[in-house]
């Protein structure tokens, strides 16, 4: 059980909107699909999704191409949200959820536990677009998942909600992982996908530039970071080995090294210096990764 | 199978269920029994008629009695009658209200009158009284050159006046102009409803796209099914409307009374009617709706907002109007080579081909081919308007004109 995308690209005309871009995903996981606006994230999303061609490479879920045969087991929401303003909010998720192949009377029972799940059971009767935009997204999730998917694209699931609501919506998603869905993600806020995802891919014009476990994209970015805090005056080792950067701070100083040798040393230069009160190496953050790899390409 | 079902009933419903659809359904019923039944309301407003008191001004007397004969010939309600006031008082009596109209009568050799009434068209029958003072002149003309009446019935005998046509493709006249009364509602009912419902797929479509549940809906449901049930959805329901129409017509006709209905069906030759015109009307209406319903859906996929669809409709809605006009100037002559060329031409035959079935006695080939030549185009249309849809539903962007159809299919493109 796994979704696979095999050096999948996607031209249109000229242009190259995503190049060579392979991906795993294996059952129950979680991963997360970075990418500066335009990386070309959507259109990867609409491949696996069967709605775009790749121009070459291939597509796979469970070792079958995705097709509408196998639409009953497939979840989405898109990037643009996309509801009939017009139409009640049950009636619209009992609608969506026949087209994937759900029997009616079971989908009006999930549409009534989401609503009441999400604290929205009274807009049921309601239209779309009497609602806020964030009870929209509410309702935009529920239309994706409420067939049971096993397999689940969300495309920016948490823009525009409030951080009561956010929390909300990611325990649902965390649940619905738990229950055995693999869930593809895109979301431009790295907290969301550091805390989510085990995995990630990051995308930048079309290329992939990074993929693979959040732990190994830390430790292969190879730049870490020393806070130091000591009486001693460590100026002295700003031009040892290793040392990129360096920072004087009013009770020590942050070093950006570049391996993991380098912050052996500095531990043991700094107590040869003073006594230490603190000693930490820092990993970094996914956005500092995420800004090195597509800002340093932009640049 | 099954989504294809879940979007027909949808298609149908949401449609069926809004209100400009049903206030459209309930006036156009209620105006049919409105129109059938116009002569009886009007009678209950207004109470039963009363007769009105045309006072005549005569200075010989004679007039009075003699035009008060000929209105009593013509059935009017409008009694002559002599009076004593003079003009300056009969102007009076106008102005409040105690006399209706006068007129004045002279005989100098010729028979002049002069009608006065406070407008217009006070006294319904204006034109009754003008017509009956003719006759009266007539009459008089008659009686001066010693003339019996049968002289002066002779005198005004209409010539007898027969049209045969030898063509055999052609009715004959009486067929003709029985036929043609249908044929011309028929066609009339075919050009709104290919301009009607096809629009309600177009703004049904641009509707999705606009809020962009598009994107979902064929995530799950491949576009060209959606396409397929939306069109058979939205033509059911156009399907049942006419049906509605029908039945109500015909009800309004029949509860109008006995002298109504063989009225109206002997003009519009319902009575002798083949069944085989109203069987052509269904099946140019269907063709012709299949025909515009997937240009109108390859159409609509094209836009991303709403009010766009309108703009992009134009086309369209131009080869629509084309087809009306040949068709209703084909009327008068349904043999013109212009009607015949035309009436293969699949975006006219829906209406073109239907007025010459109905009008002349076509060998069957002709019809048949016409509507070949339809499914065709409707294959073709329909082949080439998956592949602008596939594509024109994933595309958003401010450019809204025919040059998309390349990009969508470009889009939409397997490999």
């Amino acid at each position: 059980m796994a979704l696979h995308v095999e050096h999948a690209t996607k031209r249109f005309g000229n242009f190259t909107a995503v190049d060579d871009v392979s991906l795993q995903v294996g059952q129950g996981q979680m991963h997360g699909f970075l990418g500066a606006n335009g990386a070309g994230k959507t259109t990867t999303f609409r491949m696996i999704l069967g709605l775009l061609d790749p121009t070459s490479g291939k597509v796979s879920w469970n070792g079958k191409p995705i097709t509408y045969g196998t639409s009953p087991e497939i979840g989405y929401l898109p990037e643009e949200r996309g509801l009939y303003p017009k139409m009640k909010v049950e009636d619209q998720l009992i609608y969506l959820a026949e087209l994937r192949r759900m029997p009616r009377l079971e989908a009006k029972r999930e549409a009534a536990r989401w609503l009441e799940r999400f604290e929205v059971p009274h807009y049921a009767s309601k239209k779309v677009e009497e609602l806020s935009k964030g009870n929209q997204q509410k309702i935009q999730l529920i239309a994706s998942l409420l067939h049971k998917p096993s397999l689940l694209i969300l495309d920016e699931p948490f823009s525009g909600l409030d951080p009561v609501n956010v929390e909300m919506l990611k325990s649902a998603i965390q649940d619905f992982q738990k229950q055995g869905a693999t869930i593809v993600f895109s979301s431009h806020r790295m907290d969301h996908v550091e805390e989510l995802c085990d995995n990630i891919s990051i995308l930048d014009k079309g290329k992939m530039v990074l993929s693979g476990s959040i732990r190994d994209a830390k430790r292969s970015f190879g730049k870490q970071k020393v806070h130091i805090k000591t009486d001693g005056d460590l100026s002295a080792l700003k031009s040892m080995e290793g040392v990129e950067k360096f920072k004087k701070t009013k009770d020590g100083a942050l070093f950006q090294i570049s391996d993991d040798a380098a912050a052996q040393t500095l531990l043991n230069e700094s107590m040869k210096l003073g006594a230490l009160r603190h000693f930490a190496i820092e990993e970094p953050s996914l956005e500092e990764i995420f800004i090195a790899k597509v800002g340093k390409l932009h640049a | 199978m099954h989504s294809f079902w879940i979007i027909f009933k949808q298609a149908f419903w949401t449609k069926a269920k809004t209100k400009s659809f049903v206030i459209t359904t309930i006036i156009v019923c209620a105006s049919f029994f409105l129109m059938a039944n116009l002569p009886k309301l009007l009678e209950a407003f207004q109470g039963p008629e009363e007769d009105s008191v045309l006072h005549i001004v005569d200075a010989s007397g004679e007039l009075a009695p003699r035009l008060q004969e000929q209105l009593e010939l013509i059935d009017s309600s409008v009694h002559a009658v002599p009076t004593g006031m003079s003009e300056a008082e009969l102007r009076d009596g106008i102005a409040n209200g105690t006399v209706e109209a006068y007129m004045v009568l002279e005989q100098e050799g010729q028979l002049t009158a002069r009608y006065v009434s406070e407008s217009a068209n006070e006294m319904e029958n204006g034109s009754g009284i003008e017509q009956a003072v003719q006759s009266l002149q007539t009459v008089l003309t008659a009686e001066s050159l010693n003339l019996n009446g049968s002289q002066v019935e002779r005198l005004f005998a209409p010539a007898l006046f027969e049209r045969e046509a030898i063509s055999a493709s052609s009715k004959s006249q009486e067929e003709l102009s029985q036929t043609r009364g249908l044929v011309y509602i028929l066609i009339m009912l075919i050009y709104m409803s290919v301009i009607y419902y096809p629009n309600m797929i177009a703004t049904e479509v641009a509707t999705e796209k606009s809020s962009r549940v598009m994107e979902i809906l064929i995530s799950s449901v491949s576009p060209v099914k959606h396409m397929f049930a939306k069109i058979a959805g939205i033509g059911t329901l156009g399907i049942l409307q006419m049906l509605v129409f029908g039945l109500s017509g015909y009800a309004a006709i029949q509860t109008a009374g006995t002298g109504m209905t063989e009225g109206v069906f002997s003009v519009f030759g319902f009575s002798e009617v083949k069944i085989s015109t109203f069987l052509f009307a269904v099946l140019f209406f269907l063709l012709g709706y299949f025909l515009y319903a997937v240009l109108a859906a390859l159409l609509g996929s094209l836009v991303s907002r709403i009010e766009d669809a309108q703009q992009l409709m134009l086309p369209m809605m131009f080869l629509i109007i084309v087809a009306s006009f040949i068709a209703f100037s084909g009327i008068s002559v349904p043999e013109a080579k212009f009607v015949t060329v035309a009436s293969f031409i699949p975006f006219f035959a829906p209406l073109v081909m239907f007025l010459r079935v109905g009008m002349l006695d076509l060998p069957l080939w002709e019809p048949l081919l016409a509507i070949a030549i339809m499914l065709i185009t409707i294959g073709l249309l329909g082949w080439f308007g998956a592949r602008v849809y596939r594509g024109g539903v994933l595309m958003y962007g401010s450019s809204q004109s025919l040059k998309d159809i390349r990009r969508a299919i470009t889009l939409g493109n397997k490999k």
